[in-house]
């Protein structure tokens, strides 16, 4: 059974609703780990020895985070930066990830037509997450299709309850799916299906 | 009235030209009072006659005044962790220096033993002014030899009691007058206990519930001096209610010091009661200079002056194999030794009370007395003398491959004071890889900081010469982490001769702060701020905030802190005030306070906040 690494990045959890909802409902398995890394090192002082090692024990990497200027907040970039080593993850002897996978996870203010090619950002999100995905790939990761919960500001507290037994799926299949593609999979699916019944 | 001023303008005008004086030569200001009594007294101005020993009397209340200042700066708990030490080396001290004395004196002819032991006992004393006042001054009272000279000391304060009622025992002849027992001769022994322990429970109770809530009451009248006089009137109470039953008034008032020594005026009744202290000492030390008998010594010199260095070179050698039995470091026991080695005050009144008890006679009295001055006068230079060997020892413990290319090894940086907190910075600085050159005058920490391979200097941190060799010149950054009663004349010194230095200035708080503010000093570090800040955001993650959050908030709290701190400076400047008041702390706590109710510091993360965001969408 693959084992599920939970990385939560967000720099004031206590004033996002979406988050505060998704989190409740993370499960607690014993394949599952989570990590509230804002809460592990507010100095931004990463402990990277702990860090890489926790890696070495999780088979699928979740970067759960709000999306900030289309882009991670500083502390998972931080995190990225220090604990992506040259020579562990990547480069001639970089192997230490090879094999594992990425499962984005992405709360945003913006609806989904407003990331499309017509739509009011002008790229869809798939395009906007390229640097991360490439920080996968080249840590020889695969890069899983996100799980993105758009239009926070706007959800109403039902939708808000549908996505967050959502992500607990997703994490519950990434848990038990040998393969670590349950989100990519399994999303799109639900995704409609939550849509629908919402309308 | 006329004959009031002119004295106070004799004694006052000596000092203030001898002092500096000696200070600027290096020589401390013991010295430059006891210079400055030689120099008014009978036997060269002739200012001032045989007024000098009830001025001297008058001026032993600066002993008891500093005795309730060390006090307050002694918690209960340290007085209780020394107790071994006072009882063990100071009976030591007292009965080795007695005895042999005694012995002593039977050979160089005394008529009998009982003559010889009130003489050792006598002897045995040394001065709490000069021994206290020279550590004091040279930052040392936290050093071994420090606490040691400290343990002897308040022991012997504590032996002059019984020793009083001794004295009476070893007379042969009926005393002339009877002892000075204040009234208690009345009482029988068990009485007579009990009244005294009643007292000392008094003290203590005193101290707690009487005069902190007093304390209280004074500090809403917004009165100064009202403040200093409540302060004067706890330490005469004290020694007026010990000689009353007969104890020594400085042992009672250091008592009261130790009570008061937590309570939230401890600091106030410190910088209150110090200029007091400063000025009666230094009349005291005065008087002890006029108080030299130069006919007497002019007389018989060689007699005296053999007897007074052996005198000295007795307690000092005593000292020194207590100091050793102590495991003293050489360095440590050899200031311990020295700056207790004078026969002290309280041999005055133990001498006077001896003849009038016919237990020695008029030309031993003179002469012991003589020997009690000199021996007082001397110790300030035998300590010159002290430093000098000790400066050259430490400093001939540096390692020489250093000496050889010291030049191209200047370093960049010059920590002043490795205590506590200089040390935690040192080392920092060299877990980064960069090595500093430390000042510190505690010879057992330079000792131990060259064998960890520090590059140290031995000395006075503020003396611009040590600040020159440790290569102040090339430096960039000196870092003063001096006690902050210091930082101050550091500032001075530095501006003054190396002003290229960039300043890094540790305070204690703002009041510290403000001083060094007024100095020009841009780089102020107050310890209160930093871990005070910590703490309270620590609170706030274990209440259940945000880590991040809470850690955000500490630090915009330190910034804001610093700025308000900033904006309060030049309020003050402009109120043309500089003297902080309780009244004055006070009332800035409450700008703060109220400066504060407006500050809500994490608000500022607008971008993180979707609550916001969402508030803003949904009016539209």
């Amino acid at each position: 059974m693959p084992r599920v690494l939970v990385l939560f990045a967000h720099p004031r959890l206590e004033k996002s609703r979406t988050n505060r909802a998704l989190l409740s409902r993370v499960p607690k398995h014993k394949h599952i780990t989570f990590r509230d890394l804002y809460e592990h090192y507010p100095d931004f002082n990463i402990d990277i020895g702990r860090e890489q090692q926790l890696l070495l024990q999780h088979d699928i990497i979740v970067w759960h985070h709000p999306l900030y200027w289309y882009s991670a907040p500083p502390l998972l970039k931080q995190w990225i930066d220090l604990v992506l080593t040259f020579g562990w993850a990547y480069g001639p002897d970089g192997r230490a990830l090879v094999g594992k996978a990425v499962q984005a996870v992405l709360t945003t203010g913006g609806a989904d037509v407003a990331y499309t090619k017509e739509g009011f950002h002008g790229w869809t999100m798939e395009e906007f997450l390229r640097p991360l995905q490439r920080t996968a790939t080249l840590c020889g990761m695969r890069w899983n299709d996100p799980f993105v919960v758009h239009g926070t500001n706007k959800l109403s507290q039902a939708e808000l309850e549908g996505y967050a037994e959502r992500y607990a799926a997703l994490l519950l299949d990434l848990a038990w799916d040998a393969g670590g593609t349950a989100g990519a999979l399994g999303h799109g699916a639900l995704d409609d299906r939550i849509k629908q019944s919402n309308r | 009235m006329s004959s009031f001023l002119t004295n106070a303008v004799i004694y006052l005008g000596a000092a203030v030209l001898c002092v500096p004086v000696a200070k600027r030569l290096g020589l401390g200001s013991v010295l430059g009072y006891l210079l400055a009594g030689v120099v008014i007294g009978p036997f060269a101005l002739g200012f001032i006659g045989q007024e000098g020993k009830d001025i001297m009397h008058f001026a032993e209340f600066g002993v008891v005044i500093m005795l309730f200042l060390v006090g307050l700066e002694l918690e209960p708990e340290v007085l209780w962790r020394m107790r071994k030490q006072i009882i063990g080396l100071g009976s030591a001290q007292v009965a080795l220096t007695a005895v042999l004395m005694a012995g002593l004196t039977l050979l160089v002819g005394f008529y009998d033993w009982q003559a010889g032991l009130a003489a050792g006992l006598c002897l045995a004393m040394s001065s709490t002014a000069i021994a206290l006042q020279s550590l004091k001054e040279k930052g040392r009272m936290h050093s071994t030899a420090g606490q040691g000279s400290f343990a002897v000391l308040l022991f012997q304060d504590i032996a002059v009691i019984p020793i009083l009622a001794l004295m009476p025992l070893l007379a042969i002849a009926p005393a002339r007058g009877s002892a000075e027992a204040g009234g208690m001769e009345a009482l029988s022994g068990w009485q007579y206990t009990v009244v005294v322990l009643l007292s000392v429970g008094l003290v203590i109770l005193a101290g707690r519930y009487v005069v902190v809530p007093l304390m209280r009451v004074v500090a809403r009248t917004r009165l100064r001096e009202l403040f200093t006089a409540t302060a004067l009137l706890v330490v005469v109470a004290v020694a007026a209610l010990m000689e009353l039953v007969g104890l020594s008034p400085a042992l009672g008032t250091f008592l009261a010091g130790v009570v008061l020594a937590n309570s939230e005026y401890s600091h106030e009744l410190e910088s209150d009661l110090d200029p007091f202290k400063g000025l009666l000492l230094g009349l005291f030390f005065m008087a002890v200079g006029a108080s030299i008998n130069f006919d007497l010594i002019a007389s018989q010199p060689g007699t005296l002056f053999s007897i007074t260095l052996g005198v000295m070179a007795v307690k000092i050698i005593i000292l020194a194999m207590l100091g050793r039995l102590s495991r003293f470091s050489t360095d440590q026991n050899l200031i311990f030794s020295v700056g207790l080695g004078q026969v002290g005050e309280f041999a005055f009144v133990l001498l006077s009370f001896a003849a009038q008890l016919r237990i020695l006679d008029a030309f031993w009295t003179d002469t012991l007395m003589a020997v009690t001055a000199l021996s007082m006068s001397f110790t300030p230079i035998f300590m010159l003398i002290a430093e000098r060997v000790i400066a050259w020892r430490v400093g001939r413990a540096e390692p020489e491959e250093q000496e050889a290319d010291e030049i191209n090894e200047r370093n960049k940086v010059i920590i002043a004071g490795f205590g506590h907190f200089g040390s935690t910075l040192g080392r920092l600085l060299r877990a980064n890889g960069v090595e500093a050159t430390v000042l510190d005058n505690d010879s057992d920490q330079v000792q131990l900081l060259r064998k960890m391979g520090f590059k140290v200097y031995y000395g006075d941190a503020t003396r611009p010469d040590l600040l020159g060799s440790a290569g102040a010149a090339e430096a960039e950054i000196l870092v003063c982490a001096l006690t902050p009663e210091s930082a101050p004349e550091l500032v001075e010194t530095v501006h003054k001769h190396f002003p290229h230095l960039k300043l890094l200035v540790r305070s204690r708080n703002r009041t510290d702060a403000y001083e060094l503010m007024d100095q020009g000093v841009l780089h102020i570090y107050r310890e209160t701020l930093d871990t005070a800040v910590r703490m309270g955001v620590d609170v706030l993650k274990e209440l259940g905030q945000r880590h991040y959050s809470a850690y955000r908030a500490g630090q915009n709290f330190i910034k804001y802190d610093e700025s308000a701190m900033k904006e309060l400076a030049a309020k003050r400047r402009d109120t043309g005030d500089y003297i902080t008041s309780v009244r004055e702390k006070i009332e800035e706590q409450e700008s703060l306070l109220r400066k504060d109710e407006h500050h809500t510091p994490s608000h500022a993360d607008h971008a993180w906040n979707s609550e916001e965001l969402r508030e803003a969408l949904g009016k539209n």
